[in-house]
């Protein structure tokens, strides 16, 4: 099948235009008609189920936590961007755009992420006259700071909890159309199969997670919003039930996956300091707003960090990148601390971590400004630091105070250790432009999909993505297909096709009751996300990619022999569901490695170690891999790799440099 | 690594809704680093290996703000330390050898699904009845049109850190959701976004709330004791004002 991208034609900045004047449109009497599924209540989910439902489409919306406030979008710390220049700093759609692709490492659609910067500014009017309480200035207007890969301040942000305002403003128009009647929600449960009819989406099998029944529903329409994948990892910075499941599954019934090795390695999380831990915690980027990150210049210096004279620190991105700093993107970040760390300045018990110090900008910055609007005249130390102190507790309070409650030190008087971890997936099912998967009917938006973010996510970029997927593209999208689908009457759901679809999902849970084994379904995970870590993260080559394929299969050889999963299917057990979550994963860590292994070239997140610069820099291959891979499965844990040129007319490729 | 330690704990056990619950008793290694809910990790792949039943809990994002976990330990809904959630507790705050107590959320309108998962649609529904803005997507004017002064949204962003876990609930002994309900009306009746629905909201979001069973307030306090973000009791104070004023407004 040819990957059709389904780019409007004409100039970029008319395409969305364009489209939006020309798409085919429903009527509202046949909107009433029209059933879509949306499966995941994160920012892309609560937003596209609200938003379809308000303009007349029949709704049923899924989530596998209790609530769909729950969702991991809840969790997002520092912000999300647009092009709203309020700053006056020269902030345009155009640099939004150019920022994002080049932040991306050269490898996402123009077209696509035009759009985004073009909607990212409706977004932020959209969210505040929901009620979303962002942070703002004495004079009412609205406060901004700044993300990594950028030199403007576009990032709208609510204290450190940006995600969960933006997520309960999405949170807030879905349950109003729930009240409304136009939304049916279904809380825990998990979707196990799409269920396709002569190869168009047509319904999902969804599974009670308190009862353990499985259920039919028939859609014209299926939309994915079910987020990342980092979960494969083990740990991660993603919430414990994360997961690819309805991805994986949709994967299976036909939608190409894109990207998969395109992983995003966060560059400040709180460090692993235990084999018992379970997941990994982000601290903001826009600590990077005011946190120097250093190590010693001595390698392994064992002495207290503010007994370390300035002089003998190495603030190591300043020195290497001085046009952007602390501010680098994610993954030069990571590998800059990666590089240190192997290197033998890691700081910690485990030495596998650096400092992020805030105590130079605490004084500098905020304690003199704040002393001089006091008009406190040469100000010694103390006063400064505690000026600056209540400065910094306003903006990153919350931040300060978790950092405290897992390493029981206190970050106001020490610097924070930090490490990077896994924290976003750029990879997905591959979308066209009208975010439709390869199979018919069937969608895909937010982090779930490919689509905009290339081979590294800028900061800030995932809410707005998310939310630019709900709101703004999927309503207009989706009537390019439902507009063909209004003769199309509900299906009942006694069909043979959900009839098969419910068989496969029964065998397989049978199929994990009956092991009966020794090992728990968390053994298994763990090992595979130390595999996965080890030979297909951060840096990654080609032995070890083939290391790690022979053990991946070798452990879903044993999951299938061993693992032992306690209870039965007709009651809530989170163990069952946690064992279809793990078999899921136990296929697609194989995949990532492959896509790593084809990718001869280093790009944004994925460092391939044969292919790097004297300097230490990813080293792209332009001439070969200036494209998308899409994966088809063709069966049993096989696959095809077919490929998406991608097109720079607007945006002259070059060496990515931050220096 | 710090030293190991052993806790012992007296867990709720309950097979479903309609089943009769009872304390079973356990004992744990582990170790001052480790998270409350890592501890659960522990003692479930102890289960698991023994063949016996995990425990089930609700739990997912264990940063502190989803609202997912829910334990009442030793009395305390998410346990002894102030303004954190379950997830956010260590063991550190334990002492080795200790006995620790750890039952569901208990309230009528959160039926226990099994051992320490609760029911909490009831929430859902009071948000469905009027906690929001009825602005459709499109109908945005600029943000930056809507000043609001600094103090104002920092008192509305306050109340909207409610992460509705239901603590308050749990911590109550009327089980009453004022805390809850009254953190959201605050949040938009300050905002000029809320004022077109802000009679009719608090009139729908009260009335639901009694329409699922949680009791009335008698002003203890425990609820704002309790809470992991910290809610402030004002807000029941506001809610008790919105809805008087919409009442004698005769909504």
């Amino acid at each position: 099948m040819k990957l059709e991208s389904k780019i409007p034609e004409g100039p970029i900045s008319e395409k969305w235009t364009k489209f939006k004047s020309t798409a085919p449109l429903v009527n509202p009497a046949n909107k009433r008609h029209l059933e879509i599924i949306v499966v995941g209540t994160g920012l892309a989910g609560a937003s596209a189920a609200a938003s379809l439902a308000e303009m007349g489409y029949k709704v049923s919306a899924f989530c596998f936590q209790d609530s769909p406030r729950r969702a991991h979008s809840i969790a997002a710390q520092g912000g999300i961007n647009a092009a709203k220049n309020y700053q006056n700093d020269g902030d345009s759609v155009f640099r939004l755009f150019y920022d994002t692709i080049k932040g991306g490492d050269y490898r996402a659609r123009e077209g696509n992420v035009h759009r985004l910067a073009e909607v990212s500014t409706s977004i932020i009017d959209q969210c505040v006259a929901q009620g979303v309480p962002f942070a703002r200035e004495y004079g009412g207007t609205l406060s901004n700071r700044s993300f990594g890969g950028t030199q403007v301040q576009r990032t709208f942000y609510a204290a450190g909890q940006t995600g969960q305002q933006l997520l309960l403003g999405a949170y807030s128009a879905l349950e109003r159309q729930v009240g409304l009647g136009n939304v049916k929600m279904y809380n825990r449960h998990e979707m196990v199969e799409v269920v396709t009819i002569e190869g168009k989406a047509r319904g999902i099998i969804a599974r009670n997670l308190v009862t353990g029944k499985l259920e039919r529903f028939f859609s014209h329409a299926v939309l994915l919003c079910t987020g990342g994948y980092g979960n494969v990892f083990y740990l991660s910075t993603n919430a414990m039930g994360s997961n690819v499941t309805a991805a994986w599954k949709a994967h299976k019934a036909g939608a190409y996956f894109g990207n998969p090795c395109f992983t995003q390695i966060h560059p400040t999380c709180i460090p692993v300091s235990g084999h018992y831990q379970s997941k990994l915690t982000l601290m903001s980027e826009s600590l990077r707003n005011d946190g120097r990150i250093w190590v010693p210049k001595k390698q392994n210096d064992d002495r207290h960090p503010n007994d370390i004279p300035e002089d003998e620190r190495d603030y190591y991105l300043e020195r290497r990148y001085p046009a952007f700093g602390n501010l680098v993107p994610r993954d030069i970040a990571s590998r800059a601390a990666k590089e240190r760390c192997d290197a033998g300045y890691g700081v910690g018990p485990s030495k596998m971590a650096v400092y992020l110090d805030f105590k130079y900008n605490m004084m500098q910055k905020y304690g003199r400004t704040e002393a001089s609007k006091h008009n406190i005249e040469n100000p010694d130390d103390a006063t400064l630091l505690r000026l600056g102190k209540d400065v910094v507790k306003e903006k990153y309070g919350n931040l300060f105070d978790m950092y405290k409650q897992i390493t029981d030190e206190d970050p106001y008087e020490v610097p924070m250790r930090i490490y990077p971890a896994v924290h976003y997936t750029m990879g997905g099912l591959w979308v066209d432009y009208n975010l439709m998967t390869t199979v018919p009917g069937l969608y895909a938006l937010g982090e779930a999909n490919f689509s905009d973010h290339g081979a590294n996510r800028l900061g800030a970029s995932a809410l707005m993505q998310g939310l630019a997927d709900g709101y703004f593209v999927i309503p207009l999208t989706i009537g390019s297909y439902l507009s063909g689908e209004i003769h199309t009457k509900a299906i009942p759901t006694s069909h043979e096709a959900f009839e098969a679809a419910e068989n496969r999902a029964n065998e397989r849970i049978q199929n994990f009751l009956n092991i009966k084994g020794t090992r728990s379904v968390e053994s298994y995970h763990r090992e595979l996300g130390l595999i996965m870590w080890n030979k297909c993260g951060m840096a990654r080559n080609e032995k070890g990619l083939n290391e790690a394929i022979a053990e991946i299969r070798a452990l879903r050889e044993d999951f299938y022999k061993n693992v032992r999963v306690p209870g039965t299917d007709k009651e809530f057990n989170p163990e069952l569901d946690k064992a279809g979550r793990v078999a899921d994963f136990l296929e697609l860590g194989e995949l990532m490695c492959i896509d790593a292994l084809n990718r001869n070239e280093s790009c944004g997140g994925h460092f391939r170690e044969e292919f790097q610069t004297e300097e230490g820099e990813a080293l792209r291959d332009d001439e070969n891999y200036k494209n998308v891979f899409a994966w088809e499965h063709t069966e049993n844990n096989k696959w095809e790799l077919h490929k998406e040129e991608l097109v720079y007319e607007n945006i002259k490729i070059q060496q990515r440099s931050y220096k | 690594m710090k030293h190991s330690m052993k806790v012992n704990l007296q867990v709720w056990r309950q097979k479903n809704t309609q089943a009769q619950g009872n304390f079973e008793n356990y004992s744990v290694e582990t170790n001052p680093d480790m998270s409350f809910l890592e501890m659960f990790d522990v003692l479930n792949e102890q289960l698991i290996h023994d063949g016996k039943e995990p425990v089930a809990f609700d739990h997912d994002c264990r940063e502190g703000i989803c609202g997912m976990c829910s334990m009442v330990i030793n009395g305390n809904p998410h346990g002894p330390k102030q303004a954190i959630t379950t997830c956010q507790l260590h063991m550190r705050s334990f002492n080795d050898g200790d006995t620790i107590v750890v039952e569901p959320w208990r309230a009528n309108a959160f039926p226990v699904i099994k051992d320490l998962s609760v029911n909490r649609s009831s929430f859902d529904r009071i948000i469905a009845s009027g906690g929001f803005v009825s602005v459709n997507t499109g109908n945005a004017v600029d943000a930056n049109n809507i000043l609001i002064p600094k103090d104002i949204a920092d008192e509305a962003f306050e109340a909207a850190t409610c992460i509705g876990c239901g603590a308050c609930v749990s911590a109550c002994k009327n089980a009453s959701a004022m805390l809850f309900v009254g953190a959201k009306v605050t949040q938009l009746s300050l905002l000029p976004q809320g004022q077109a629905e802000r009679q009719s909201r608090v009139v729908a979001m009260v009335n639901q709330m009694d329409a699922e069973g949680f009791g009335a307030c008698t002003n203890t306090g425990a609820c704002a004791a309790e809470c992991p973000k910290g809610i402030p009791l004002s807000v029941i104070s506001t809610l008790n004002r919105e809805y008087t004023k919409a009442k004698l407004n005769g909504r």
